[in-house]
């Protein structure tokens, strides 16, 4: 059973195609990484599958649970159980990290979220407000463990952050794609977004892509691929023989 | 000033137009009011009242440091609960101390125009709160003006002294019931801060669609002393216009302005207005504007007229609708050499960015535009006592605050 389902995807950005008859599907329970060179439109896939507007759907679609979501709205999405942990978001003034994770989820053990994340003494500052890149990532993944979406989205979650917090994003990854459990208990699934790797020394990833103008050229072993890329570079996957 | 020539004064500013805001025809409300009954303890006053004192932040049966209500024109109570600070109404208050006449009047004019003129014609009511030399209290003196009668004209006179070293906080509610169809409340304030007093004056005002506003507020801080004044609008009136004028006196003297308003409806001209006058004074207003329909009209000016004054004026809009308008003023007017003196001004609508992020993590549109609104009311103020603050925050979130109608 495909969680996510995406067939032939066109979408343009003014006048420029990003995105050109791209397909994937991802199963319940993995975890897919994504490499590419930069402006290869990895960002604007999980921006187009989030449902933030700007983006022209030139043709194809965009399947989740089942249902066709190629023009439902972000909320929508959000609610279905699509979440997005974003490279660079916006601070928003006035309003706390400890009440947005209410909002969020109002269930959701604020503190126990914060503590996981090292990220306590953060609950009453502003979401996002003068954080240093680090700090982002870890108020990303903060929100994401309140929100507890079945499909997660993270782009560059490993940008910019020290050795140390590395590990815990990883494990945050692990949490929420669920691979602290036993994989035919796994129901939620993943796509993440890295350039250098390193996450992946902390993290489980199934089945790692590689985009080059707006398609996928390359899919196999996230190790191999990794490999491959640092040994000859994205040059490398054109032509390879790795299935796609 | 003698009484005569105050009354003097007076009638012949009789139709003198404000320089701001509309003009309100003072001859269309009634002046008389039924007296109301005096009663010995906040909780003694009617549920009413305190309920209508609740809604605008001010708990009168919490801890306080005394409070009083106006309901009307008859002061129901005014009653300190702290040996620190001295709660009178004001007739009582010019009636035992004749001290008072050297500040009764002193800081806004009787002849200013025909609002105040109409205060100076009146007989005295509105309070008189006195923070004695050296004592600090924590906790608010709570004050509500009730306007509880139709076509009303509720006037008020306020002097608030805080003696050297003290340090006061007071919080005015000022409210109609929903009953109330049509009204006016014309208010003077004079407020002043002796050497080394610290004050915060919190006002928080939910009139009617019906009701005309005319404040006059006039402030002095002498040497070290520091005022913390916030204004708080989030309900629809009619009309409203004020333009508080704090003098910086003495050397090291502070003023802060801030201001939160949510329009809907009316004409709101709220601004604040200072005079540095003495060496290393600073002064700071910040203006926060919501505006989903009506005018609004924020003034700032700052006057810098002694080398090393520093002041800073910020006006912030959000317009959210094509029904308002925001029109924001900042004024600079240095007068001497040295100065430090900014502003920054901006009339904007809110970031598509904020919206999307807030929606991707499930929140509708309606529910992310609140969010952002409450969040861009939420000015950092300083120099409040932690309570205080919580329940000046809880006025804003409490609030359907909603993005375009």
């Amino acid at each position: 059973m495909w969680l996510l389902e995406i067939e032939d995807l066109s979408v343009s950005i003014g006048s420029k195609q990003v995105l050109k008859n791209f397909n994937l599907r991802i199963s319940r329970g993995e975890t897919h990484v994504l490499f590419g060179p930069n402006g290869t439109g990895k960002t604007t896939l999980l921006n187009v599958i989030a449902g933030i507007p700007r983006y022209v759907i030139d043709g194809g679609r965009i399947v989740f649970k089942g249902e066709d979501i190629t023009h439902m709205s972000m909320d929508e999405r959000a609610r279905l159980g699509i979440g997005m942990a974003f490279q660079r978001p916006p601070a928003i003034r006035g309003l706390r990290l400890r009440d947005l994770i209410k909002i969020i989820n109002p269930k959701a053990d604020a503190m126990a979220i914060l503590k996981k994340m090292d990220f306590e003494a953060f609950a009453d500052r502003d979401v996002n407000r003068g954080f240093s890149g680090g700090e982002v990532k870890r108020s990303e993944m903060v929100q994401l463990l309140a929100q507890q979406p079945d499909f997660v989205m993270l782009d560059e979650p490993d940008s910019g952050v020290d050795l140390e917090n590395i590990k815990l994003i990883g494990e945050a990854i692990n949490t929420l794609t669920q691979k602290d459990q036993r994989p035919s208990q796994r129901t939620k699934s993943g796509v993440i977004i890295t350039h250098f790797g390193h996450i992946l020394d902390y993290m489980k990833a199934d089945r790692a892509h590689v985009m080059l103008g707006g398609s996928i050229v390359c899919s196999g072993n996230p190790g191999e691929i990794l490999e491959q890329i640092k040994k000859s570079g994205y040059e490398g996957c054109v032509g390879c023989t790795c299935p796609v | 000033m003698h009484v005569s020539g105050i009354e003097d004064k007076a009638r012949k500013a009789r139709d003198k137009k404000a320089l701001y805001g509309t003009d309100v025809d003072l001859e269309s409300y009634e002046s008389e009011a039924k007296p109301q009954d005096i009663v010995a303890n906040a909780e003694d006053l009617p549920n009413v009242v305190k309920k209508a004192a609740m809604d605008v932040g001010v708990k009168l049966d919490g801890e306080s440091s005394g409070s009083f209500v106006q309901m009307d024109q008859t002061p129901v109570i005014a009653k300190s609960l702290y040996e620190g600070v001295e709660i009178m109404d004001m007739a009582s208050a010019l009636e035992k101390y004749d001290f008072l006449q050297d500040y009764w009047w002193k800081l806004v004019a009787p002849d200013a125009d025909k609002y105040t003129a109409e205060v100076a014609a009146a007989p005295p009511a509105g309070y008189f709160i006195r923070a004695k030399k050296g004592m600090k209290t924590v906790f608010p003196v709570k004050s509500c003006l009730y306007l509880g009668s139709s076509n009303l004209n509720q006037r008020v006179h306020n002097v608030i002294i805080a003696e050297e070293g003290s340090e006061l906080h007071v919080i005015t509610g000022c409210t109609t019931p929903a009953h109330v169809q049509r009204g006016l409340h014309v208010g003077v304030s004079e407020f002043f801060i002796q050497k080394n007093a610290k004050v915060s004056f919190t006002m928080v005002h939910s009139w009617g669609k019906e009701v005309e506003v005319r404040p006059r507020t006039g402030i002095t801080i002498a040497e070290g002393g520091s005022l913390s004044n916030n204004y708080i609008l989030l309900k629809p009136v009619k009309t409203i216009q004020t333009f508080p004028t704090a003098t910086l006196a003495g050397r090291g003297a502070v003023a802060s302005f801030n201001t939160v308003i949510y329009a809907t409806m009316g004409n709101i001209d709220v601004g604040s207005n200072v005079f540095l006058n003495a060496p290393e004074t600073s002064a700071e207003s910040i203006s926060r504007v919501v505006c989903v329909g009506g005018e609004v009209i924020a003034r700032g000016r700052m006057t810098g007229r002694v080398p090393g004054a520093r002041a800073h004026l910020e006006c912030v809009g959000l317009l959210l609708s094509d029904k308002g308008r925001i029109y924001s003023i900042p004024e600079l007017d240095g007068q001497s050499r040295d100065l430090d003196m900014s502003h920054e001004a901006a009339v904007g609508r809110i970031s598509e960015e904020e919206l999307e992020y807030l929606m991707s993590r499930g929140l509708s549109s309606e529910e992310a535009t609140s969010v952002i609104v409450r969040g861009f009311l939420d000015v950092e103020i300083k120099g409040l006592p932690d309570d205080l603050k919580q329940e000046i925050k809880n006025i804003t979130q409490r609030e359907d605050l909603k993005g375009a109608p």
